[in-house]
């Protein structure tokens, strides 16, 4: 697909660390939705185009065994396929004040697919520092058995312990480090 | 490479044992089929008696499973599932969960029976209990009928069955050298 980078977004921008996190939402149990998120995350966007990964042995859940369950070859496998990638096209302004699409591949597990995520981006804005920030969020949906996530229990009265679709999440505070 | 061998069965004249046996008589050279034999001695798991120091046959049953470089269960099936004493010794190995010694573990289930089935059932429940434990279970029976006669002394083993256990075995020791390379590389 053909896409003009937007002004703003040429040179490159890095990750504040602190101030970004990737997570991920699903139904459990029929009727909840469980969160967790991952500590560890990096990206990168490149003249409009974001490249990103998170280790996924940095998931972070409330429970040890549910974190080590996730990251077993029931779920994520960490020991074979120890990060989660995503490389964009362009990001695309909308038209719609800071609505943005953003379409890359996903890579999880070893299983590459294309994805949409739909979200906002704020900025560029030059904090107090001189530093020029902009602050990018993303949701896509996905089918987690798509990627060999393919996990589940049946219930004993009907539907299966965790649902297919996956939200995923990702809030990015981005520093201008080149121009 | 070691391949613990673990029947779950408990009497000496076992087909499961037996089909292992025929299993360790398939290894390639410098591969080792390590026959466990302490399933009885194993006690009924309580959580008030799974602390450190563990019961001698608890420890011995976790130490040959981290020293192997993979797992292969032979189970019969009782009333459609599991034996007791199989089940009993995963979930000792299983403690503690998160850091257990059969997570990350490639793993392998065969399974014989008198029956027509195989001890089918069975094999998918333990491949079930593998997983939630976090071994890293190949995806494939070997269920043998009629295991007293298949099995039986002398006789030699059905060339189909001799192919698709050592299929069985090639596939588990290629993620345990899967695993040895990705350490080695780390």
């Amino acid at each position: 697909m053909s896409t003009t980078v937007p002004a703003e977004l040429t040179g490159t921008y890095t990750l504040d660390r602190v101030h970004s996190t990737a997570g991920f939402a699903v139904k459990h149990m029929v009727v909840a939705t469980f969160r967790g998120r991952f500590e560890d995350v990096d990206a990168t966007l490149r003249d409009g185009r974001l490249e990103g990964a998170v280790r996924v042995d940095s998931i972070q859940v409330k429970d040890e065994n549910l974190a080590a369950h996730l990251q077993s070859p029931d779920f994520f496998d960490a020991a074979r396929h120890p990060e989660i990638r995503f490389a964009s096209e362009a990001i695309e302004r909308t038209g719609e004040g800071d609505d943005v699409v953003v379409r890359g591949e996903l890579t999880i597990k070893g299983h590459t697919h294309p994805v949409e995520a739909r979200g906002t981006l704020v900025g560029p804005h030059e904090d107090i520092a001189g530093n020029v920030k902009l602050g990018l969020s993303l949701e896509a949906v996905l089918d987690r058995t798509d990627y060999g996530l393919s996990w589940n229990a049946p219930l004993p009265k009907g539907g299966f312990a965790l649902a297919d679709d996956v939200t995923l999440t990702v809030e990015l505070e981005l520093v201008r480090t080149e121009a | 490479m070691r391949v613990l061998a673990i029947p779950g069965s408990l009497r000496p004249g076992s087909h499961n044992r037996a089909l292992l046996e025929r299993v360790r008589e398939l290894a390639p050279a410098g591969v080792e089929l390590v026959p466990f034999d302490g399933l009885k001695a194993v006690p009924p798991y309580d959580e008030e008696d799974d602390r450190q120091p563990a019961p001698a046959p608890v420890a011995a049953l976790r130490a040959a499973i981290a020293d192997a470089d993979a797992v292969l269960i032979a189970t019969p099936e009782y009333n459609a599932s599991i034996p007791g004493v199989l089940k009993n010794a995963l979930d000792w190995a299983s403690r503690p969960l998160a850091t257990n010694v059969l997570r990350g573990k490639p793993a392998a289930v065969i399974g014989a029976s008198t029956g027509m089935f195989g001890a089918v059932w069975a094999q998918a429940e333990v491949r079930k209990v593998l997983a939630t434990i976090g071994a890293r279970v190949l995806d494939a029976e070997l269920p043998v009928p009629l295991a007293h006669e298949t099995l039986a002394a002398g006789q030699p083993l059905d060339p189909q069955l001799r192919d698709a256990l050592a299929a069985i075995l090639d596939a588990l020791l290629a993620e345990a050298r899967r695993d040895e390379a990705l350490a080695a590389a780390a």
